[in-house]
């Protein structure tokens, strides 16, 4: 099989973000359709210089090494970011930040991406925000994943 | 990395023993000759092959005629399939053919993609299932055995979860209904002892680097009254069923290893079980652990168990950063991100294999390792259970 690289395998095995936040502004829970890893990520967001800004971010996850390290940099790529940038954060960042995956586990990055925007819908919908329309169409994607999901593997969550 | 490394994956390959080495060591250069030249050279070289072939055939109860030296227990297995397959015994494509092989769900992937192959081209292929213990009922080969079926093809023991199958009762239901009966024993060569006549088999395969020998040799008992055409063709090597120069030092060193293999088999049973045993249950008491597969009907090396919440390969990974290596059915670790169906087989749920493990034990393990093994488990257990969403208390 392809192997990991260091980058990857340091992410895996010493994640730095990894943690549930008491009482989260944002919640984004995903699994992944595939072979059934489950990723949580929380966010707290606060305005910083008029712009609203994620200033603690964590995640949780079940998954393969990848799910993991993918997990662990998406939290760095957003933390201190704007609302409007961290949405921006794509699973190729994610990707390209590790210095590459193997072939087979790029769909693992996937969950990182997802669980972002969800995490981010969630905190706009509580604080009733007005949801960009790209971001509303991410969440009913996200959804009928998260459909066939829970059709697939039935656990618990 | 850690500095102690444990080697637990003896299912996929083993060391080869010193002994073996020494074995093998004349026929690179000392004695290379080609075993079909007539001079000198080539004579020492089929003293060897047939010294090797009648140490091998005496092993498992057979001829030494009827052993057919392969390039891999792969090939073994593709041979004794479409061997039987495409032979006139079957008359495939004519009114009285004989299209319809029985297998079943749990086969290595050497028998299962063979058997699909035929499928793809014509063949009926039944695909029993096995029970929650990974066992075949030998009534269902008879209840599907129809005038039509040439072939049984039956592991003797299973590569993921151990489990030995009954397979002398199914042979001498294959014999009572004349039906070729085919045994894929890379798992159990070496480890159980085999009798071919008594058990009824016809067509047997086997693997010398299972068994502490070079990789890239395996055999082919086919009994001499069944008839098969080679999958192979060119010189007319093994009584034309396997044509190619043969793999002398290969063929030496899988004698070699049966022959140590035949004298540590009972020592090693008793010692490797304990020692299984030890940590089975030691690993049991972590929480939201379970085994899987048969606990008696299991070969003595095996031990395959899923824990709750968390992923094999991040399991796999993260003990082998502290030098453990094993292996693991999860999706996430397969080409095809499918669960292994051996374990779906079993009845285990996606999420069941997912967190799933195989430890496999061998010669150079030590009693004295299990402890330290048991608790890097279960350390690593534990920390993958931290980072993930499940929020059970463990
Ligand atoms: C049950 C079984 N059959 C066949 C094989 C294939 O043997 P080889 O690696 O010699 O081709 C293996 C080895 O993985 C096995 O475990
Ligand atoms: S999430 Fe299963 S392969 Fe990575």
């Amino acid at each position: 099989m392809e192997q990991y690289n260091k980058k990857v395998m340091q992410h895996f095995l010493k994640p730095k973000n990894v943690g549930e936040i008491k009482n989260p502004d944002g919640v984004g829970k995903v699994g992944n359709l595939v072979c059934g890893d489950i990723m949580h990520v929380f966010i707290k967001v606060k305005e910083i210089k008029g712009k609203d800004t994620i200033y603690q971010i964590k995640f949780q996850t079940l998954g393969c090494a990848a799910a993991v390290a993918t997990s662990d940099v998406v939290i760095d790529l957003a933390k201190g970011k704007t609302i409007q940038d961290a949405l921006k954060i794509t699973n190729q960042d994610v990707v390209r930040e590790l210095g590459g995956l193997p072939a087979i586990k790029v769909h693992c990055s996937l969950l990182a991406e997802q669980a972002l925007s969800e995490a981010i819908y969630d905190y706009m919908i509580k604080k009733g925000k007005k949801v960009p329309k790209e971001l509303e169409e991410k969440h009913k994607r996200n959804q009928e994943h998260e459909k066939n999901f829970h059709d697939k593997f039935k656990c618990e969550k | 990395m850690s500095s102690k490394r444990i080697y637990l994956d003896h299912s996929a390959t083993t060391p080869v023993a010193e002994e073996v080495i020494e074995a093998m060591e004349p026929y690179f250069s000392e004695k290379f000759g080609n075993p079909s030249s007539l001079h000198s050279f080539g004579r020492e070289s089929r003293d060897a092959l047939e010294k090797s072939r009648k140490q091998i055939a005496d092993f498992i109860g057979a001829r030494p005629s009827e052993i057919i030296f392969t390039g891999v227990g792969t090939e073994a297995d593709n041979l004794a399939i479409m061997g039987v397959a495409f032979s006139e015994n079957a008359a495939f494509g004519t009114k009285n053919q004989r299209n319809h092989i029985i297998t079943s769900k749990i086969e290595h992937p050497a028998v299962r993609e063979t058997c699909k192959y035929l499928e793809k081209r014509g063949w009926k292929i039944t695909w029993l299932d096995v029970n929650s213990e990974g066992l075949i009922n030998p009534r269902d080969v008879e209840n599907a055995i129809t005038k039509e079926t040439i072939l049984v093809t039956i592991m003797h023991v299973n590569n993921e979860i151990g489990t030995i199958q009954p397979i002398e009762e199914i042979g001498k239901i294959c014999a009572k209904h004349k039906v070729y009966f085919h045994t894929d024993a890379v798992q159990s060569y070496g480890k159980i002892s085999i009798n071919v006549k008594k058990m009824n088999i016809d067509l047997l395969s086997a693997s010398a680097h299972k068994i502490y020998g070079p990789k890239g040799i395996g055999f082919l008992y086919v009994h001499q009254d069944v008839k098969i055409v080679p999958i192979t063709h060119g010189g007319g090597h093994e009584t034309g069923l396997r044509s190619g120069t043969e793999n002398i030092p290969g063929i030496v060193g899988f004698a070699k290893a049966t022959e140590l293999a035949s004298k540590n088999m009972k020592s090693e049973a008793e010692r490797i079980g304990k020692m299984k045993d030890k940590l089975v249950k030691e690993l049991l008491k972590i929480p939201g652990s379970r085994i899987n597969g048969s606990k008696d009907q299991r070969i003595y090396v095996n031990i395959n168990i899923s824990f709750e919440g968390v992923e094999g390969e991040a399991l796999l990974l993260r003990l082998d950063e502290k030098g453990i290596a094993v292996s693991t059915g999860s999706a996430c670790s397969s080409k095809s991100l499918e669960p292994s169906p051996v374990l779906t087989a079993i009845g285990l749920k996606p999420e069941q294999a997912h967190g799933s493990l195989r430890i496999t034990f061998g010669k150079e393990n030590r009693e004295e390792d299990i402890d330290y093994i048991a608790e890097q488990i279960k350390n690593v257990v534990g920390s993958l259970r931290k980072i993930s969403p499940f929020k059970k208390n463990w």
